[in-house]
C-alpha cells in the first residue's frame, strides 16, 4: 500500500526543498520504492537539490498534458536505484495544472511506488491546492521564527478544513546554543503553540548547505541534520522512535562525537 | 554576563512566544493586537467599578484549548486579572 505525503510550509525559505530531498532519500535507504515530485511550477529546484538538474527531459507538466509517458519523464536517482525525481516545469506557471490533474497523476504512481512525496511550493494559492489534493499525509517544516510559525499555523488549518488524513510537523533549523540562552523559541514552545503531533526535530547544520551545494542529500550521514532526517524516515514508516530534542542533546557522547569531528 | 538580573531584557525567545500566541489567535479570532488591547482597556475599566485591580499585570489572550466536550481546539479569551483589593461596599 502505497502512501503519499506532501510536505510543506506556507512560509518560503523554511527547508521545504531539503527536507523533501532527505526524507525522499532517507526512505529509499531503508529500501522503500520512492518518487518524489516538484510541484513548484515555474520555480523548479528538487532537481538541483538532488543533483539531477542536468537529465531532465520532460518534466510535470508534459506529463499532465499527454506530451510524454509518466516513465519518460521519471529521473533515476544516481545512487539509489528505487529513488526516482518527477521533476517541475520551469518556463510554465501554477495554473499549467489543476487539482483534479495532480490526484490523477498520483493516482497513477500508486501502484509502483511505496511512497510518492510532493514538494509543495511557498504560498496557499493554486500550486499548494495543487499540491494538498491527491495526498494522503501532510508534513509541515517550520523553523523556531514568529513569521515561520504563524505560516504553519494557517497552513494547518487549511489542511484541517481540506480534511488532510494525517498532519505532522518538522521544526528546522533549531540552534540549541541559542535556545539554551533563551534567544530561540525551544521545541517545546513551538509544539506547544502548534498544537500537532511532532515528527522530526532538525537542528541547523552547516553541512546542510555544503549538501545542497553538492547537490547529494546528506540523510543518514553522522552530521546533525543527517541523523535528524534519518529519525524521520524511520518514524514515516511507523517505527517508534523518540524524538531527540537538539537543544538538550550535549551530553558526554554528543560533545566527544564534535570534538572527533573537529580533530 | 549580566551582574543585576533584575534589570536585565527579556530573552528574545520569550518575546516572540509571547507575540506568536497573541498574533496567532488574533488571525483566527480576526481580530487584531489593536482589538485585543482595547478588550484590555474596556476590561480593566469595568473590573475596575468593583475591585482594585492591578492594572500593570493584567494579561490578556486568546488560547487553544480542548473543550472536553470537542476533540478539535478552540480559541478562548483568558484574562488573568490580579486583585489587590476588594473593597467592603456594605453587599455581605
Amino acid at each position: 500500500m502505497s502512501e503519499i505525503i506532501v510536505i510543506t510550509s506556507g512560509k518560503g525559505g523554511v527547508g521545504k526543498t531539503t527536507t523533501s530531498a532527505n526524507v525522499g532519500t532517507g526512505l529509499a535507504i531503508l529500501g522503500k520504492k520512492v518518487v518524489l515530485i516538484d510541484t513548484d511550477i515555474g520555480l523548479r529546484n528538487l532537481d538541483v537539490v538532488m543533483g539531477l538538474e542536468n537529465r531532465i527531459v520532460y518534466n510535470l507538466v508534459d506529463v499532465v498534458e499527454g506530451n510524454c509517458r509518466m516513465k519518460q519523464a521519471l529521473i533515476k536517482d544516481k545512487r539509489y536505484p528505487n529513488l526516482f525525481l518527477l521533476p517541475s516545469a520551469q518556463t510554465r506557471d501554477k495554473t499549467a495544472v489543476t487539482p483534479g490533474q495532480m490526484v490523477k497523476l498520483v493516482d497513477d504512481l500508486r501502484d509502483d511506488f511505496d511512497y510518492i512525496l510532493l514538494d509543495c511550493p511557498a504560498g496557499i494559492e493554486q500550486g499548494f491546492q495543487n499540491a494538498i489534493a491527491g495526498a494522503d499525509r501532510a508534513i509541515v517544516v517550520t523553523t523556531p521564527e514568529v513569521s515561520a510559525i504563524r505560516d504553519a499555523d494557517r497552513i494547518i488549518g487549511l489542511l484541517e478544513a481540506a480534511d488532510m488524513g494525517s498532519i505532522e510537523l518538522i521544526v528546522n533549523r533549531i540552534r540549541a546554543d541559542m535556545v539554551k540562552r533563551g534567544d530561540m523559541m525551544s521545541l517545546d514552545d513551538v509544539m506547544d503553540i502548534l498544537a500537532i503531533d511532532i515528527i522530526g526535530a532538525v537542528p541547523d547544520d552547516e553541512d546542510i548547505v555544503i549538501s545542497s551545494n553538492q547537490g547529494e542529500p546528506l540523510v543518514g550521514m553522522g552530521t546533525p541534520a543527517g541523523q535528524a532526517y534519518m529519525d524521520v524516515c524511520r518514524r514515516i514508516i511507523g517505527e517508534n522512535i523518540p524524538i531527540q530534542n537538539p537543544a538538550v542533546r550535549e551530553g558526554l557522547f554528543f560533545r566527544l562525537s564534535h570534538l572527533l569531528k573537529r580533530a | 554576563m549580566n551582574l543585576f538580573p533584575v534589570f536585565r531584557k527579556k530573552n528574545s525567545g520569550e518575546i516572540a512566544r509571547n507575540r506568536l500566541k497573541l498574533l496567532l489567535v488574533a488571525d483566527k479570532a480576526d481580530c487584531s493586537p489593536e482589538i485585543m488591547q482595547m478588550i484590555k482597556d474596556d476590561m480593566i475599566r469595568v473590573v475596575s467599578r468593583y475591585m482594585d485591580i492591578d492594572s500593570d499585570r493584567i494579561e490578556i489572550q486568546m488560547k487553544k484549548l480542548k473543550q472536553p466536550d470537542c476533540e478539535r481546539f478552540t480559541p478562548v479569551l483568558y484574562a488573568n486579572i490580579p486583585i489587590r483589593d476588594v473593597p467592603d461596599k456594605g453587599i455581605y
